[in-house]
């Protein structure tokens, strides 16, 4: 029978924070940034020109049908080769997970806004907005909140995404668990720890979304 | 061809792909007058009213509204966004489903336009807000929001919405088909009182006696031409053409309501 000791845990806390911190503050940035590469995809999608339509499109396609895991790598190792500039394990991180969020983000949002009824626009026009006061005015504040649920949704997976980050050896909470696990040859107390603190994080987000998913609901 | 008109189409042409929706239509609209659209659905009657505001852009022709004119010919360039957005800030629109904004309060739906398009001060735009929905009888709902309102109360703040832009022309499509019977009134009370003040309209409308109360001229309208026009109550009381015999016949045997516009 296998003795449980969460007991030498304790002399890693420091170690355990620190990847803690990195973990937060690459979801904080590929959601950020990802909502950013979301919403302009969206917009070109939504476009009236063929070219940012087609662009959009090819963005989406590429990164909704490529795993993850081989972006990151991608980013990497080929990226560098290919353009002559060096990239840090870090952005090619971020770049990555937040270009894959994105394309998430994206066909969300864009379905957001296709959601809304017509009538909308006709009215904003009929006003004498332009298109883009209307969808800034009128149709994204609509849009927004229906999207709401989904948006936190995918960035609960952001949120997930970035354990893949330590196969670059970028020190997030998982990495840090690889550390303390090789160091003190217990890696089912870190491991387990490891997924208790993922979980501790993002257990209260899920019950916020299913509240607001509720609300929606209820609200028309 | 008539420089006192305010609303002035020459030859318009429309077509949704194969379909010709609008062939060959004229019309001028005096200044302060009312002219009022009728005919059987599909007729293009709709589509003619946002040829007017561009909202739909024709095939051919040529529109004018008050010193704003476009033409649409093979040759001449469409006109660009904001071209057309300046256009239809000066002409109000009313719409069968009222297409308020559902995230604004009543006093926020008027006030958005005149803040947003024509960048009026806050303070200035809500005094010119709430005293055009006292105008139409909604001072006590300014702060409401559209889905706590019956429908003849979104339909009037949708007629101070478009008002606030202060526009040359006033637009209505069927502005009270989508309503109950017993709301209808205080709708049409309203386009009355408007018509009364001076403002040119063109409604497009099932309610052939307030035609002919309101309305200075009328078209009837089939198939995307003109086939009939003149003083609405000549036009409804002993039409010439035979289709505007019938469709006005189909009127009275279904029993129209009577004219009782609200004063
Ligand atoms: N956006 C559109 N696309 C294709 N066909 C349309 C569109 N709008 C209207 N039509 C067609 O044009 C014709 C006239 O429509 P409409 O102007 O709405 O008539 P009315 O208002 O008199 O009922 C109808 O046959 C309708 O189906
Ligand atoms: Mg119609």
């Amino acid at each position: 029978m296998y003795q449980w000791d969460f007991s030498f845990l304790w002399s890693y806390r420091w170690l355990f924070f620190q990847g803690l911190g990195v973990t937060v503050g690459f979801t904080v940035a590929i959601v950020v940034l990802g909502l950013v590469a979301g919403l302009v995809s969206a917009l070109a999608n939504l476009s009236r020109f063929g070219l940012p339509r087609w662009l959009a499109l090819s963005y989406i396609e590429v990164f909704r049908c490529t795993p993850v895991l081989v972006q990151l790598v991608w980013f990497y190792y080929a990226l560098p080769v290919l353009s002559g500039i060096e990239i840090s394990a870090v952005s090619a991180s971020i770049l990555a997970l937040s270009l894959y969020g994105g394309s998430f983000y994206s066909e969300i949002i864009r379905g957001g806004i296709v959601s809304i009824d017509p009538g909308q626009n006709e009215a904003a026009a009929a006003l004498g907005m332009t298109p883009g006061q209307a969808m800034r005015r009128i149709i994204l504040p609509q849009a927004l909140k229906r999207m709401v649920p989904a948006l936190m949704n995918q960035s609960i997976i952001q949120f997930k995404n970035t354990s893949l980050v330590s196969v670059l050896a970028v020190p997030d909470l998982l990495y840090q668990g690889q550390v303390a696990a090789h160091d003190s040859y217990r890696p089912l107390e870190v491991y387990s720890a490891v997924a208790v603190a993922y979980f501790v994080l993002l257990f209260p987000l899920t019950a916020i979304v299913r509240q607001g998913e509720k609300k929606l609901a209820t609200s028309d | 061809m008539d420089p006192q008109a305010k609303i002035e189409i020459t030859a318009l042409r429309k077509q949704f792909g194969s379909l010709v929706v609008l062939k060959d239509i004229n019309l001028t609209v005096a200044p302060g007058s009312v002219v009022a659209l009728i005919g059987p659905s599909g007729s293009g009657k709709s589509t003619l009213l946002r040829c007017i505001n561009l909202l739909v852009t024709p095939e051919g022709g040529r529109v004018r509204v008050g010193k704003d004119v476009f033409s649409f010919d093979a040759d001449t360039k469409l006109p660009g966004v904001r071209q057309l957005a300046q256009f239809r800030a000066n002409t109000g629109m009313v719409f069968q489903h009222f297409n308020l904004f559902p995230h604004m309060t009543a006093l926020g739906n008027v006030m958005e336009a005149p803040v947003t398009v024509r960048r009026k001060p806050k303070a200035e735009a809500r005094q010119h807000a709430l005293a055009l929905l006292a105008k139409v009888g909604l001072a006590d709902k300014v702060n409401e929001y559209p889905s706590r309102l019956s429908g003849g109360q979104k339909q009037r703040v949708a007629i101070a919405r478009a008002l606030a832009m202060e526009p040359e022309v006033m637009l209505f499509d069927e502005a009270t088909s989508a309503l109950d019977p017993e709301l209808v009134g205080e709708v049409l009370a309203v386009m009355q009182q408007l018509a009364a003040e001076g403002m040119t309209m063109v409604i497009v409308t099932h309610e052939i006696a307030f035609a002919r109360e309101v309305a200075d001229r009328l078209i009837f309208m089939r198939d995307g031409v003109v086939v009939e026009e003149g003083p609405a109550r000549q036009v409804i009381d002993s039409p010439r053409e035979a289709a505007t015999q019938a469709f006005l016949s189909h009127f009275h045997r279904a029993g129209a309501p009577a004219a009782t516009p609200p004063a």
